[in-house]
């Protein structure tokens, strides 16, 4: 379905109206961000004038108040670890599911599906009480948390992946003489490796802006990460400080775009294949 | 080779498996468990029965944002749905920048809920300041402000299932129907858009689930204020955990109707959708 229109101009036009008025929230933001915070409630929609333009202030107040650069880090590695542990553990978890075929494969299987109709509030009294206990309330028992709860996606996506391999390719291999272990990091890994970068996307897509988990679950007066920073500038009775807010809310965004920039193809395509298996 | 790998199980399944009991089955039967006592923590509890249930009929809060939730879900489900199948109808014809505005509509998605929810509150408060009111004045406000901010982050993740759903299409089957001498009207009624039945099906189970899920983008954006009026079901549960000492059992047996509710409309898709799948 690639058909023409007629005005192909005028619908450039229309849409370039509607694409500049979609973008309106964020440049909005950037402008206020240059703001004094009483300009910011006062006059949202005027640009910085003399009066009002304060420079990098608000950065550096958003910087300073919510501990920014620190929760960035721990963002960074509460994501990339998660994101690892997820894909090697599932993948394996997904193949062995498929291959093996018995009545434990399949009752496992039933279980993950299960794990992806739960909402977060149903486990996150109990959840952040057992990694208390367990020790877990760091970043590094965070990857074994979110490798738990995140499972069911990433085994779905995996499992529907692997039906569609040949199984002649692995026997081949097992005839020349491959275990279990060296056909799958062998020969199977890399024929699933389009799946793999689908479920990298859609989990570090969830893993970085979650927030619920993280906050329960994390010892809040050590580690925080960027949604937990932004949320914490909302002061005990509701007041929000929007100088440092916008300040805050740029520096959020900008890791978000350049990941954009650099995997636009792969994220598109990871939401396709997530959505029709899901 | 089977043989082999059963006896390879324990490497394959193991670190997943001993992840997601602790993340994910220990914690359920917890929750499910506690829904039935009185507790303040969970290793000090009493069993109710059903009281923590019972309760729940009388929680006007409760009931208030049961239904503010199933028509925030519905709204949106709509609103999101209809937009996104225009705008990828429009943006799979051939004219300048295309892809362009393809990218836009959908960078929203990868913002978090809590950045855009107060992305929203500077842009919303802006608007409504001309008139002297914010956000929180109303919880009429309050639901509006989400459905617009819901279908800004989400129209563009539908979209992009839309438009691969319509580039599916072979070209023929339009060509034909238009040989036939039928409208483009007609033939998006009864060419076009029974063929993205699946797609419809998909897209519309993703938003009413995340209608009923969300839970960051309401903390942000209105905290359920005023008075706990525009309280979503997912930030009602959280409120009565952590919000009132002495709730923790009933906090629990809502999150189980919570479940329940999730489930069922994910049955009720899947049911669907394999009947779908049966006609086709």
């Amino acid at each position: 379905m690639n058909d023409k229109v007629r005005r192909p101009w005028l619908w450039t036009t229309i849409f370039t109206i509607i694409a500049i008025a979609y973008m309106f929230p964020i440049a909005l933001v950037v402008i206020n961000s240059f703001k004094n915070k009483v300009y910011i409630a006062s006059e949202p929609f005027a640009f910085p004038t003399e009066d009002s333009f304060v420079g990098w202030a608000n950065y550096l107040r958003g910087i300073e108040l919510t501990d920014f650069l620190a929760s960035a880090g721990w963002s960074f590695v509460i994501t990339i670890g998660a994101a690892v542990l997820i894909l090697a553990g599932t993948s394996m978890t997904a193949w062995w599911i498929v291959r093996m075929d018995n009545r434990f494969a399949k009752t496992l299987y039933t279980t993950f599906l299960f794990n992806l109709v739960v909402p977060f509030q149903m486990v996150m009294f109990t959840l952040s009480w057992l990694a208390d206990y367990l020790g877990l309330n760091n970043p590094f028992g965070l990857w074994i948390i979110y490798l738990g709860f995140g499972a069911g996606l990433a085994v779905f996506i995996f499992t529907g992946f692997v039906k569609g391999i040949p199984y002649e390719i692995e026997e081949a291999a097992t005839i020349d003489g491959c275990g279990p272990v060296r056909t799958f990091v062998l020969i199977v890994l890399p024929i699933m490796k389009p799946a793999v970068i689908t479920v990298a996307i859609l989990e570090v897509m969830w893993l970085w802006n979650d927030y619920l988990l993280p906050y329960l679950t994390l010892d809040l007066k050590n580690y925080k990460t960027i949604p937990i920073a932004v949320q914490y500038l909302r002061g005990g009775y509701g007041s929000v400080d929007m100088g440092a807010m916008m300040g805050v809310l740029v520096l959020a965004l900008i890791p978000v775009i350049v990941f954009y920039f650099v995997s636009q193809k792969h994220i598109i395509k990871g939401v396709v294949v997530g959505a029709v298996k899901g | 080779m089977k043989k082999s790998l059963a006896r390879w199980g324990w490497l394959f399944t193991g670190p997943t498996l001993a992840a997601f009991i602790i993340g994910f089955i220990i914690p359920l039967v917890l929750g499910v468990y506690l829904s039935f006592t009185e507790f303040r923590t969970v290793t000090r509890s009493t069993w109710v029965g059903f009281d923590n249930y019972a309760k729940l009929i009388g929680d006007e809060i409760f009931l208030h944002s049961l239904w503010y939730t199933a028509a925030f879900a519905i709204v949106t489900t709509i609103l999101i749905n209809v937009f996104a199948f225009a705008i990828a109808y429009m943006l799979v014809k051939k004219f300048r920048g295309r892809n362009v505005f393809r990218s836009v509509f959908f960078m929203p998605n990868l913002i978090g809920g809590i950045v855009l929810g107060y992305i929203w509150l500077l842009l919303l408060n802006g608007i409504l300041g001309f008139w002297a009111r914010s956000i929180t004045y109303d919880a009429t406000y309050g639901f509006w402000g989400m459905v617009i901010l819901m279908c800004w982050q989400q129209i563009g993740y539908m979209m992009v299932i839309y438009i691969a759903g319509l580039q599916s299409i072979p070209a023929e089957l339009i060509e034909a129907a238009e040989m036939d001498g039928a409208s483009r009207a007609r033939s998006l009624r009864s060419v076009i858009i029974p063929l993205v039945m699946p797609s419809i099906t998909v897209c519309t189970f993703l938003t009413i689930t995340n209608g009923f899920k969300m839970f960051d983008q309401n903390l942000a954006l209105t905290n359920g204020a005023p008075s706990r009026l525009s309280e979503l079901l997912a930030l009602n549960i959280f409120n009565t955990f952590y919000g009132r000492p002495g709730f923790e059992g009933v906090g629990q047996a809502k999150a189980v109707v919570f479940l329940l509710i999730v489930a069922v409309i994910a049955l009720v898709q899947n049911r669907y959708a394999r009947s779908k799948e049966a006609i086709a």
